[in-house]
């Protein structure tokens, strides 16, 4: 008989203590009219659930959370309700009837499934006994990158991501084309601030934003070693650009980083991820096969204390195809973020109101 | 009560997850109703993590065997039950199910973009972006003649 490791542990109660704020977090949202009351409570949830995410063993995800739901959705969410508004209709209460049925049959149903769950952290359930261990097996031998995690992302499930980041650039292009690139007419001039009561703020985000950018650097090239990777650090750079909007002005922000720059980059991003995937090919291999990525007779040309010693050699091809691929989301994802930004914020609220008297 | 604690994670995803539905089927709002999606897809990550996490498991990034690190690691737990569950003396937490989350994440802000951006051309073409409100403007729309400019 093998002796489990307890099972209820500080980690289990604070799992217990998480989800229950979460929960009640949910609840506000549901019960809150007030729109502005709801984006910041899902703020709130996003960043309670990227704490609970880290207690589950799941950094790269928490890192991700925070970043995304905390940061960017709340962001362009109150970029909506700027443009629309602020507090939603009081419905009937006959009116929610139906669906709070609906919700408690299909929750009873699901709470009915889920006994025949295994039990949390199950570690002989066929989830975790089969591939995510064949992974875990496999990956130092075949990628030799320490983060398993990017070792799938990046490389056994590289097809997978390069379609995801083409979703998020279609999303973009979808953003654009609906809201535009920006401001369509020049904005108004900045207002002479007087007496000038942002100097903390400004002088505290001139400090902030290089310190973001470099973090996010950072994030991008550790990603094979611990958690991060192009992801959290695209939406982190995007963060640095849109922390620049919100504290200088809009207009500050896109003479930095034009929106053209930004649409070019996001379609750069995904070129190089594609033309990484084609160089593979054309020297033999199969689409995203990075043990290509080097003809034989170059690879041989490789002094051996460049990636740690001759035993390494053969994970050139991942390391340098991985790198090159997480460039490529980090370049399509900022990029992305930044024109989705642009197209919720430059849409003035007088350019909206045009638009509906016309 | 063990049963329900080690079942706890499952109905709380449950709950959230109908939380979400109960947004979208009960608020008229349109960026509400995005709100109530955005959480019911946060809930379903929140599944597949529970999913993958091991008991006594670390996160899925590889310690080099044998070091202090790894022996440190190796120390809380019964050595049946590393040797059975663990690889290469440590046992970590599935990868899978974080590899699938963390670019959901990233997709569904993209998404939540989109919809974002057709619930504020509406309220520019309506002036509304209550469901109710818009089908009555559609509907006195559709009966007037010619094409809106």
């Amino acid at each position: 008989m093998i002796a489990e490791p307890t099972f209820f542990d500080v980690n289990l109660a604070i799992d217990i203590v998480l989800l229950v704020m979460l929960l009640v977090v949910a609840g506000a949202i549901v019960r809150t009219r007030s729109l502005l009351t709801a984006i910041i409570l899902f703020g709130i949830y996003s960043l309670v659930s990227a704490v609970w995410l880290v207690v589950m063993d799941a950094p790269d995800v928490a890192f991700t959370e925070a970043v995304v739901g905390a940061g960017i959705s709340t962001i362009v969410l109150l970029g909506a309700i700027l443009l629309t508004r602020g507090e939603a209709e009081r419905g009937d209460w006959r009116r929610l009837i139906a669906p709070a049925l609906v919700c408690v049959t299909v929750g009873g149903v699901l709470i009915y499934a889920a006994t025949g769950l295994p039990a949390l952290g199950d570690a002989s359930s066929p989830v975790n006994a089969y591939v995510g261990r064949a992974y875990l097996e496999a990956a130092p031998n075949d990628i030799g990158v320490p983060n398993t995690v990017t070792a799938v992302l990046a490389s056994y499930r590289g097809f997978d991501t390069f379609g995801e980041v083409v979703v998020i650039f279609a999303a973009g292009v979808g953003v654009a084309l609906m809201l535009g690139f920006g401001p369509r007419a020049s904005l108004a001039p900045p207002p002479q601030v007087m007496g000038d009561h942002h100097v903390v703020l400004r002088v505290a985000a001139k400090l902030l934003i290089p310190l973001i950018a470099l973090y996010a650097l950072y994030v991008q090239f550790h990603g094979d070693l611990g958690a991060g990777g192009g992801f959290q650090a695209g939406v982190i750079m995007a963060a640095a650009v849109i922390l620049h909007a919100l504290v200088f002005g809009l207009r500050e922000t896109m003479a930095a980083v034009t929106p053209k720059v930004a649409r070019s980059v996001a379609s750069l991003g995904v070129l190089l991820y594609a033309g990484v995937g084609v160089v593979c090919m054309m020297n033999g291999g199969l689409f995203l096969d990075y043990d290509y990525l080097f003809p034989p007779h170059i690879e041989k040309e490789i002094p051996g204390w460049l990636l740690g010693g001759p035993e390494s050699a053969h994970h050139w091809g991942q390391h340098f195809g991985i790198m090159l691929i997480e460039l490529g989301v980090l370049l399509t994802v900022a990029a992305t973020m930044v024109t989705i930004f642009y197209g919720f914020a430059g849409r003035s609220v007088d350019d909206a109101q045009r638009e509906a008297k016309r | 009560m063990t049963f329900f604690l080690s079942h706890f994670n499952y109905f709380a995803v449950a709950v959230l997850m109908m939380a979400g539905l109960f947004i979208v089927f009960s608020s008229g709002n349109l960026i509400k109703r995005t709100i109530g999606l955005a959480i019911f897809q946060t809930a379903t990550g929140l599944f597949y993590i529970s999913l993958g996490k091991v008991t006594g498991g670390t996160a899925p990034i590889v310690v080099e065997p044998g070091s202090a690190e790894a022996r440190e690691l190796a120390s809380r737990l019964d050595p049946a039950y590393l040797a059975q569950h663990g690889v290469d003396g440590v046992v970590y937490s599935n990868p899978l199910p974080s590899v699938l989350i963390l670019t959901a994440i990233v997709v569904g802000v993209a998404t939540l973009a989109v919809g974002l951006a057709i619930a504020v051309r509406i309220r520019e073409a309506y002036g509304s972006v209550e469901a109710d409100e818009i089908e009555v403007l559609s509907r006195v729309e559709s009966t007037q003649p010619g094409p809106r400019a």
